[in-house]
């Protein structure tokens, strides 16, 4: 659940980056004919795949807080959320 | 009656896996909770687990499916490049869109907001699924965990909700458009 709160923000977050700055934007570019959303997309989904993959190496077997992990991870939903809508994006 | 091949691409990505996926959310809410909290018998629930798994499995094909269409498919479409001289915009969407003050927030509020969040309903289904796979009946007694699944499932219907609205406006203002012609059935002469 961290790991998919992860993969969300950082989504949020690389696209926030693109829309402010021209050489993020650029770099995003994987796959022209979609543009930088390919770069957004491929780099935040590695990410949560990476996170996804240690969480479970260092907490598939053991017991931990779920109610923290439940806060962090919903107050990263919500800062996606927020971080992806463009009167926001444009406030910032 | 006839269909381009643009706008198949876009129905069946829109009606097809989105709106298949926007329906299975609700379902999934209340299967999940459903699930989670009944006192039903061993055998009872081995079935339903069974069930709630496909289910789920099949809301995580409908949503990568979705987006994926939309970014690699038709996105790329909605975006082309206007050659120069061009006049008629019928075939750029964002060109046509952007053209006109009243038409412009479809694509600055509505397109750039569904590129992104879209995603998160894919992510926070898988996320679901496996959770669900890992515990099955047992994620009744992890109700915090039980609790933040049901949230990201919550959050995902948002994203797809939001994705959904904007494709269908963003379809009815400026659609894709294109590609070969497709005859679905001849119409009478009046």
């Amino acid at each position: 659940m961290l790991a998919a709160a992860v993969g969300n923000l950082v989504l949020a977050v690389i696209a926030f980056a693109g829309d402010k700055s021209v050489p993020i934007k650029n770099s995003l570019n994987f796959y022209k004919p979609t543009g930088p959303l390919s770069g957004v997309t491929t780099v935040a989904i590695i990410v949560w795949f990476l996170a996804w993959g240690f969480l479970e190496w260092r907490w598939g077997k053991r017991t931990v807080a779920m109610g923290r992990i439940n806060r962090l991870s919903l107050a990263m939903l919500v800062l996606s959320i927020l971080l992806t809508f463009p009167p926001i994006v444009d406030l910032l | 009656m006839e269909i381009t091949v643009r706008g198949l691409w876009t129905l069946v990505h829109g009606m097809g896996f989105g709106a298949l996926y926007l329906l299975a959310c609700s379902g999934a809410l209340i299967e999940l909770y459903r699930f989670t909290t009944s006192s039903a018998p061993v055998g009872e629930t081995a079935r339903g687990e069974r069930f709630l798994k496909l289910y789920l499995v099949t809301m995580v094909v409908l949503a990568w499916t979705a987006v994926l269409t939309g970014a690699y498919v038709i996105y790329p479409w909605y975006r082309a490049d206007l050659p120069r001289g061009t006049k008629d915009l019928a075939l750029f969407p964002q060109r046509l869109l952007i053209s006109s003050p009243s038409t412009t927030g479809w694509h600055a509020l509505g397109m750039e907001w569904k590129e992104h969040i879209a995603w998160f309903a894919p992510i926070s289904i898988t996320m679901v699924a496996f959770v669900f796979f890992k515990y099955g009946r047992d994620l009744k007694n992890h109700k915090q965990l039980r609790a933040g699944v049901l949230a990201f499932v919550v959050a995902s219907f948002v994203a797809a909700g939001v994705a959904g609205f904007f494709g269908a406006m963003l379809d009815k203002y400026a659609p894709v458009q294109g590609g070969r012609t497709i005859q679905l059935s001849k119409g009478e002469e009046k």
